[in-house]
């Protein structure tokens, strides 16, 4: 086992993993604790839901859970790079298209350049013109 | 503008999609905009809303619905010459629609207009989102293999191709951008998309 980091919706997680022929097989333990998945009865679950499991074996293996796999399972996009002992689990595609389709403006939280955090929520009444620049 | 409209029930939300506050910073102060402006590290706009390049615009009503998807627009016709884009018809249908003197778009036209992320665009954004950690822990080297993965992977997203530019050190004006520009272009594809309702408006160049 090696120390491995999983960037997790902008939180970098610290994990246990063993690394063997450019597969990641994270500890189940953390698994739990880190990202708060746990597998049981073919089920990949949290805290609030629960994805049953094609092939359970595909994501267990050696004692440890295949990243890519349960990437997979997720429907999110992974980025990793061995080398580096780091991963981004991305946002799915299907699930932002959903969101899009639906017309609804996703909410955000981001910070002003003295670090204080706006949302869109809360000019929640007006019409926004919302812009996406950059100095680049 | 804000200034202007905002006893309408108006408001700017302004997002750079930059490395940190200090690269747009300058641009910030000078402007002393009276609206949230706000800076956008991590690209987490470009992933909610499939934004692909620099400037993209949208409108949200007082619902909170999308009522124009990804569009292009200017503040100012600085650019012009450069981009074809005239800033004044986007200003016009925006002030009629925020007066309540023009409608924006209809809700078909919206679903019509909204472009959907594939997965290779998420898988992009992931390589993006690895190479952006990797640099902010001054892991050069590694981050720059995720965002050339990025790029290939998506080669229509600029917010990756060009805006990863600075955090590699290539001037994001210069000789590198200027060559991948001419190949997107000489390949026949747009480097700016906007809405066919903005390109045929009056005031807007062809």
């Amino acid at each position: 086992m090696s120390a491995f980091t999983i960037v997790d919706a902008e939180r970098a997680v610290p994990v246990q993993a063993q690394v063997t022929g450019g597969r990641v097989l994270l500890d189940p333990v953390a698994l739990k604790d880190g990202l708060g998945w746990e597998i049981h009865d073919g089920l990949l679950c949290n805290d609030s839901m629960c994805i049953p499991l094609a092939d359970e074996r595909a994501l267990v293996r050696d004692g440890g859970v295949d990243l890519e796999t349960l990437a997979g399972a997720l429907d999110r996009p992974l980025a990793f790079d061995v080398a580096e002992g780091a991963a981004f689990l991305g946002s799915s595609a299907r699930e932002r298209s959903q969101a899009l389709a639906a017309r609804q403006a996703p909410d955000f939280s981001l910070p002003d350049l003295d670090g204080r955090l706006h949302t869109l929520r809360e000019h929640r009444g007006k019409k926004i013109l919302l812009v996406a620049w950059a100095s680049w | 503008m804000h200034e202007e409209l905002k006893d309408h029930g108006f408001a700017v939300i302004a997002v750079a999609l930059d490395k940190n506050a200090d690269d747009p910073r300058p641009w910030i102060e000078a402007a002393r905009p009276t609206h949230p402006s706000l800076v956008d590290a991590q690209h987490t706009l470009a992933d909610l809303y499939n934004i692909v390049n620099v400037p993209t615009i949208l409108w949200i009503d007082e619902r909170g619905r999308i009522v124009r998807p990804n569009d292009v627009a200017f503040g100012s016709d600085t650019f012009k010459h450069i981009t074809g884009l005239s800033s004044s018809g986007h200003l016009g249908a925006l002030r009629a629609w925020v007066k309540g003197e023009a409608p924006a778009l209809s809700d078909e036209e919206v679903k019509r207009q909204q472009p959907l992320p594939t997965a290779a665009d998420q898988q992009a954004r992931a390589e993006f989102g690895l190479g952006q950690w990797l640099w902010a822990q001054g892991r050069q080297a590694a981050a720059e293999r995720h965002f050339a993965r990025g790029g290939e992977l998506a080669p229509h997203d600029f917010t990756i191709r060009r805006g990863t530019m600075p955090m590699r050190g290539i001037d994001s004006m210069g000789p590198q951008f200027r060559e991948m520009l001419q190949t997107w272009v000489g390949a026949g594809q747009p480097f700016y998309r906007p809405l066919p309702d903005t390109a045929g408006r009056p005031g807007a160049a062809s």
